[in-house]
């Protein structure tokens, strides 16, 4: 099946500050309902950003201050375990966020009572992306894993994670271009992988071997 | 001067690559950066280093200093302090004085950039000249508790950019023009962090007269009340009873400071009866900070508040164990048991200083957690590429921005 190349981007992010600030779970509760999705996409992947050669990378941003800072350790777990691989939508995530966090809070009305130190509040920001063609195009998986080999993790990160869940594609860039080839197999194996338990190093080595594996 | 490439063996040629991918974009347009001295100080330090460097990867960045008597300077280290949250005692007259200053400059001042990038409170004043251009005001400052006063009168200015920038979340505050999280950075090829072969260091460790013959915990920062250098001895003394250990406070600067050369006796006298402590009133020597840094095991910056805490940063890219108050900017440096400790206490600085000396290998681990995690967030590269993506920002008001 012939398809378009695929043409790979890149993005890079620059951090947007609210001036709003959370010093408790209620407080958190109600910012989480208000602000906007790019909130939650960053709190949600600063770490991964930020520690992408650490593995198991630190959890969430929301899941970290809570256990760190209110020293609710069960709900920080609790956070920290969401599959957001699962998630196709942010609106989606802040959600089940959202819905952890209440669900804690009836088991455990005492944790209402839990709040920061002056300058410990959690502040809200937000991922603000520039995403710019790298140049770098494949007619063909030979082509493609060529250019997978060597591009940055910058453009790993966005075809990966951004694409997906930021701007809602349903899926990571490379199974849908693999799906348009007919390439269903394939397609199916990168759409399995859970990339927020490994460093993009990892991830790479993992993508490459999957190709060459490939019957 | 540095060029450019220089950079890539601590990076990557992509992040380099990268630089130029996006001043690309940037053709055309003039960056007009405005301070108020263009010698001694964190932003001229700064703007040294980084104007070259965005000249080389073709930005048109250019620098001027806005004009001052000792009167208006005396006014704006008043502002300074008042920022910080410290009674200043400023009174109307002060104000008066900055705004007689400031419109002399907003008369004379030669305003030609696409793009006039403010830094710090003294030449605020001059976004009145904005005309449709681009106004981007850099806070280099701690504002997270400042006075009243001063804040509301920044606040005549401020609404009038097109974005602020700030060093840590908390120093945001609800604002109406966009906001931006931009850290400092170090740079890996200055004096201070830069590459250093085993004998420059026992040279400095002989010069001061400290054996290396125990584990050496040191704290570099100014002799400053908000340092807690008391603090440290207190915790040090703590990890003594268990752990044999010395201990290097180091720091310059406190000359020129009436406070902290009192501050800096008030230490000396606390550390007398202890020879393991080592109090050293450094030059401003970077290359011995850079050694010192490099000669310990353990480096601890327990301050009670901190402007961002750049010392952590230099420490981590050593590859260094960090026991560091969770203040101001050293939070965004030290994620607590990734990259270091986070402590709140003299008791906690103790206690995480003991898990650090008596685990050589989880503290080897954290350092070199640290050290990569400078590399991704900290590095002059970084900070270059988050200016290019703020001067962009001014032209793209989205969230996600096609270039």
């Amino acid at each position: 099946m012939t398809a378009a190349p695929f043409r790979f981007f890149t993005r890079f992010n620059l951090t947007e500050l609210t001036g709003l600030k959370a010093a408790d779970l209620d407080q958190l509760l109600q910012l989480l309902t208000e602000v906007p999705g790019a909130c939650i996409y960053h709190h949600t992947h600063r770490f991964l950003q930020q520690h992408q050669y650490l593995s198991p990378e630190p959890p969430n941003d929301f899941a970290y201050w809570i256990t760190q800072i209110l020293g609710e350790r069960e709900l920080g777990e609790r956070l920290a375990s969401i599959d957001i691989v699962s998630f196709v939508r942010i609106r989606d995530l802040r959600n089940e966020i959202i819905r952890t966090i209440r669900d804690y809070l009836e088991e455990y009305p005492k944790a209402h009572a839990r709040f920061s130190s002056p300058g410990e509040e959690f502040y809200f920001m937000k991922s603000v992306s520039f995403v710019l063609p790298t140049g770098y195009a494949a007619k063909d998986l030979r082509e493609f894993r060529a250019i997978l080999s060597r591009i940055t993790f910058d453009s790993l990160y966005f075809h990966v994670f951004e694409a997906r869940l930021r701007l809602e594609n349903g899926s990571n860039d490379f199974s849908v271009w693999f799906e348009s080839m007919g390439e269903t197999k394939l397609a199916g194996a990168f759409t399995r992988l859970d990339p927020y338990t490994s460093t993009m190093e990892q991830l790479r080595g993992t993508m490459l071997k999957i190709l060459d594996n490939q019957d | 001067m540095n060029d450019i490439k220089e950079y890539i063996p601590f990076v990557g040629r992509a992040v380099i690559d990268d630089l130029g991918l996006l001043s690309d974009r940037l053709k055309g347009k003039v960056v007009q950066n405005i301070n108020s001295t263009s010698v001694g100080g964190g932003v001229a330090e700064i703007l040294n280093r980084m104007i070259p460097l965005l000249k080389q990867l073709g930005v048109d960045a250019r620098w001027d200093v806005i004009k001052g008597g000792g009167d208006f300077f005396e006014v704006t280290k008043k502002f300074h302090n008042a920022l910080h949250g410290t009674a200043a005692g400023l009174t109307a007259r002060d104000f008066e004085i900055f705004m007689e200053t400031s419109s002399r400059n907003i008369a004379q001042m030669d305003i030609y950039g696409d793009i006039v990038f403010v830094h710090d409170p003294q030449p605020i004043a001059l976004v009145e000249r904005n005309s449709g251009n681009k106004w981007v005001w850099r806070c280099h400052v701690d504002v997270s508790a400042p006075e009243k006063g001063v804040w509301d009168f920044l606040m005549r200015f401020i609404p009038r950019f097109d974005a602020a920038v700030f060093s840590a979340p908390a120093f945001s505050r609800q604002l109406s023009v966009r906001q931006f999280l931009i850290a400092p950075s170090i740079d890996p090829l200055s004096d201070k962090n830069r590459e250093l072969p085993q004998e420059a260091i026992t040279a400095v460790l002989r010069k001061y007269g400290i054996p290396e013959d125990k584990p050496i915990v040191t704290q570099i920062s100014r002799f400053d009340r908000l340092k807690d250098p008391q603090g440290v001895i207190d915790a040090f003394l703590m990890v003594k009873k268990h752990i044999d250990c010395r201990l290097i406070l180091a720091g310059g600067g406190a000359s020129d400071d009436p406070e902290g050369m009192q501050v800096l006796e008030e230490v000396r006298e606390k550390a007398r009866k202890y020879e393991d402590i080592h109090v050293l009133l450094l030059p401003q020597n970077d290359l011995e900070v850079n050694a010192l840094q490099r000669a310990s095991t353990v480096i601890v910056q327990k301050s009670l508040r901190e402007g961002f805490g750049l010392t952590v940063s230099e420490a981590l890219w050593k590859g260094k164990p960090v026991v560091a108050s969770n203040v101001g900017g050293i939070p965004l440096q030290i994620t607590h048991k990734y990259s270091g400790l986070l402590c709140h206490s003299v008791e906690g600085a103790a206690f995480a200083i003991k898990q650090l000396l008596n685990s050589p290998e989880y503290a080897r681990k954290l350092g070199a957690n640290g050290r990569e995690h400078v590399r991704n967030n900290f590095l002059l590269t970084r900070h270059l590429k988050e200016y290019l993506l703020l001067f962009l920002s001014l032209y793209h008001p989205e969230d996600i921005c096609y270039l």
